[in-house]
């Protein structure tokens, strides 16, 4: 029987597709996931009662209400290929792993995106930051570049602890250092967004290069780690 | 579990060669002389009294702390890419990563108390001890993947992927923390700064720790992973043996 | 060597989970065309000789070729032609039978006659092909699968107890399929209990006892 072709590009396309269909049928994370990223706002606003320091530190409350729900969106990702033993089915597939982290990768990254637009706006209204047009753009590119750094970690460190069955409590041990990487670098520039503290816009563009050189950085070595890590 | 093959008592064998035994006796001759060095011959500092002395501690441990997660990055590279994939140096990237997490707590227990004894505060945010933290608990995690079972070539790659992004992070992380903690110049006399300038012989004294620490490193790596040599081939052995039983189980 | 007719040959084959020798020095060998019935306790090896077969489970000793594939050095290209069914049947709870088998044609490039002539094999009408797998039964489920090791064009089907949870009629589906399938030039491993209605099924019966295969020849 003749081959098909199984390329990278098509492989991820199709995984990426397939997990931001599934998202969209069960909506998990709109029903769930997000609820609880707000109430961690919420939280956040009880526990630190007063409304000077919570703008002030609205920026990293924001990120950090990101990194929590993160772990949740991995887990769930790999959750959707273990509830029917689908990864297995994919790994006999033997499809390129790369293709497999790419797809998974990108689908994170966007519902990633997803998240950090309801948190922003629920900021704005929560804890009285201002976003000017100007810092709406760093903001979105902040997050973009975030994203790429927290989904290639997620992927791979996911991809772990779905393969390494009943090891699922690994993933917050490993993901929170590889993701905390980037959020000194996310949170200064989106306090430069905000302009709380008197940081200036153009202060927060130094961190967006840090960002882009640690989303290169994982995206790129967790392409080459995907299939090492997973293989059994 | 089997008597076929009845394993070696630890008396047979033992972890120590005569160069190690010699390189053992020649750490705790040193360990010796400097205790000696640090608590009695060295002066106190004038600004720190006798709180600088934990200095001879602190920054050693600091030291062979990043040493030994380097070794691990480089251990686990040559395991990836050396023509042979030896596990000799996945036992090395390991025993390496778990001397240096000892270190590393070491180094931050020490640094807290010599800054709560001299700042007033158990913690800075300065980038040195910052990163030693993260790196901490990174580290930690790339233990946890060692135990994550499998076979042992399995758990070698594994750990030699996550040993290699881990090692990344040592200057990103810093240079980030540099970066954050240059915008908040807290202009007081508390100066997230443990360097003092020091005489002769402190100086002496702290380069000699280094000196130590790392021959104790060595050390300890160098038993720690033979001893993680037996614990394969008792691994390896038992298959031998579990082989056997289950073809009994035809029978 | 192998040669050309065969599908499978192994030889002192071992299997480690853990330090458990799952198989214990397993040979075997299954020619082209072939519908293999594996039989054999629980724990005895059976679903581990798949998953090796299947390329998931890496060889700790002796030698296995799966389609002319070293597995030892070529695992991903005989991965390729290779299908399994395990216990569960590795589709998406959330998305319908055609969603299923269209992000399995995209993976593999299928076309979209491909993927509406394997929905027919399947006997997957209309009406099935827009309903959600969770609301599916578990004879749909499987023939849903099976639709995937179609669209996947394998020529060795590795199936893991493939009648367990189907009724009667489901059943005899199942193996109508899989007479089907071998006709059309694939090779059928199944591991089952089912002694005699596999056993009817199948050309040539095998063993697993303690990891090790103990031939009973053909039927």
């Amino acid at each position: 029987m003749t081959q098909l072709s199984t390329s990278t590009m098509s492989v991820a396309r199709a995984i990426a597709t397939k997990d931001l269909r599934i998202e969209w049928r069960s909506k998990v994370l709109v029903n769930q996931v997000l609820p609880f990223a707000g109430i961690v706002m919420v939280l956040f606003a009880f526990a630190l009662d007063n409304d000077g320091i919570l703008q002030r530190v609205a920026p990293g409350l924001v990120w950090l209400a990101v990194l929590f729900s993160s772990l949740i969106v991995v887990q769930r990702t790999f959750a959707i290929e273990a509830a029917d033993n689908a990864l297995d089915a994919i790994k006999v597939a033997g499809v390129s792993p790369a293709g497999v982290f790419l797809g998974k990768s990108v689908a994170l990254v966007v519902q990633l995106l997803l998240f950090e637009c309801v948190l922003v706006l629920l900021s704005l209204v929560l804890y009285q930051v201002h976003l000017s047009w100007g810092g709406a753009v760093l903001l979105v590119t902040v997050s973009f570049l975030a994203n790429i750094g927290i989904a290639a970690m997620g992927a791979l460190y996911g991809g772990l602890g779905a393969a390494a069955k009943g090891r699922e409590t690994l993933l917050p041990l490993l993901l929170l250092p590889a993701v905390a990487r980037g959020l000194i670098a996310a949170t200064r520039a989106t306090e430069s967004a905000f302009g709380v503290g008197g940081a200036t816009l153009g202060e927060g563009w130094p961190w967006v290069a840090l960002l882009a050189v640690f989303g290169a950085l994982f995206g790129f070595g967790g392409t080459l780690a995907f299939g090492v890590l997973t293989e059994e | 579990m089997n008597s076929i093959h009845p394993f070696p008592s630890p008396a047979d064998t033992p972890t120590g060669t005569r160069a190690s035994r010699g390189l053992g006796v020649v750490v705790f001759l040193s360990m010796v002389f400097l205790t000696l060095l640090g608590l009695f011959f060295t002066d106190e500092d004038v600004v720190q009294g006798s709180t600088v002395r934990l200095m001879y501690i602190h920054v050693p441990t600091a030291w062979v702390a990043y040493l030994a997660f380097i070794v691990t990055a480089v251990a686990s590279a040559m395991f990836m890419w050396g023509k042979q994939h030896s596990l000799t140096f996945d036992r090395i990237a390991g025993a390496s990563a778990e001397v240096g997490v000892i270190f590393m707590g070491l180094s931050l227990v020490t640094g807290s108390l010599w800054g709560r004894l001299t700042w007033g505060t158990y913690w800075q945010w300065d980038p040195r001890l910052t990163t030693t933290a993260f790196l901490f608990v990174t580290y930690v995690g790339y233990l946890a993947v060692r135990d994550l079972g499998g076979s042992h070539q399995q758990r070698a790659k594994r750990s030699a992927v996550v040993a290699l992004l881990a090692v990344l992070e040592i200057p990103l992380v810093h240079f980030s923390v540099v970066l954050w903690r240059s915008l908040h110049q807290k202009a007081s006399v508390l100066r997230p700064n443990g360097d003092v300038t020091m005489d002769g012989l402190m100086l002496f004294t702290l380069l000699f720790g280094v000196a130590v620490f790392t021959l104790l490193f060595a050390w300890m790596v160098l038993h720690r992973q033979r001893v993680l040599k037996l614990a394969d081939a008792i691994d390896d052995g038992g298959l031998e043996a579990a082989l056997q039983e289950r073809r009994n189980e035809m029978n | 060597m192998s040669s050309v007719d065969e599908a499978v040959r192994l030889r002192n084959a071992v299997v480690l989970l853990g330090s458990f020798p799952a198989l214990a020095e397993a040979s075997l060998v299954v020619k082209k065309g072939e519908i293999a019935l594996i039989s054999g306790a629980n724990g005895a090896g059976k679903t581990t000789l798949l998953r090796l077969c299947a390329g998931l489970v890496p060889l700790a000793r002796g030698e296995a070729t799966v389609l002319g594939f070293d597995l030892a050095t070529q695992r991903r290209e005989a991965q390729a032609h290779v299908g399994l069914l395990g216990h569960a049947n590795g589709l998406y709870i959330d998305l319908t039978a055609q969603e299923n088998l269209q992000f399995w044609g995209a993976v593999v490039g299928a076309s979209t006659q491909e993927i509406a002539l394997s929905a027919k094999r399947m006997g997957l009408h209309t009406r099935l092909l827009g309903t959600t797998v969770a609301k599916m039964s578990a004879g749909q489920r499987r023939r849903t699968a099976l639709a995937i090791l179609i669209i996947r064009r394998a020529s060795l089907w590795l199936l893991d107890e493939p009648h367990a949870g189907l009724d009667a009629a489901g059943r005899d589906e199942i193996d109508n399929i899989l007479r089907e399938a071998t006709s059309a030039g694939a090779t059928v491993i199944v591991a089952s209990h089912e002694l005699e209605r596999a056993g009817a099924l199948a050309t040539r019966r095998i063993e697993v006892v303690g990891g090790a295969i103990v031939e009973h020849g053909a039927q």
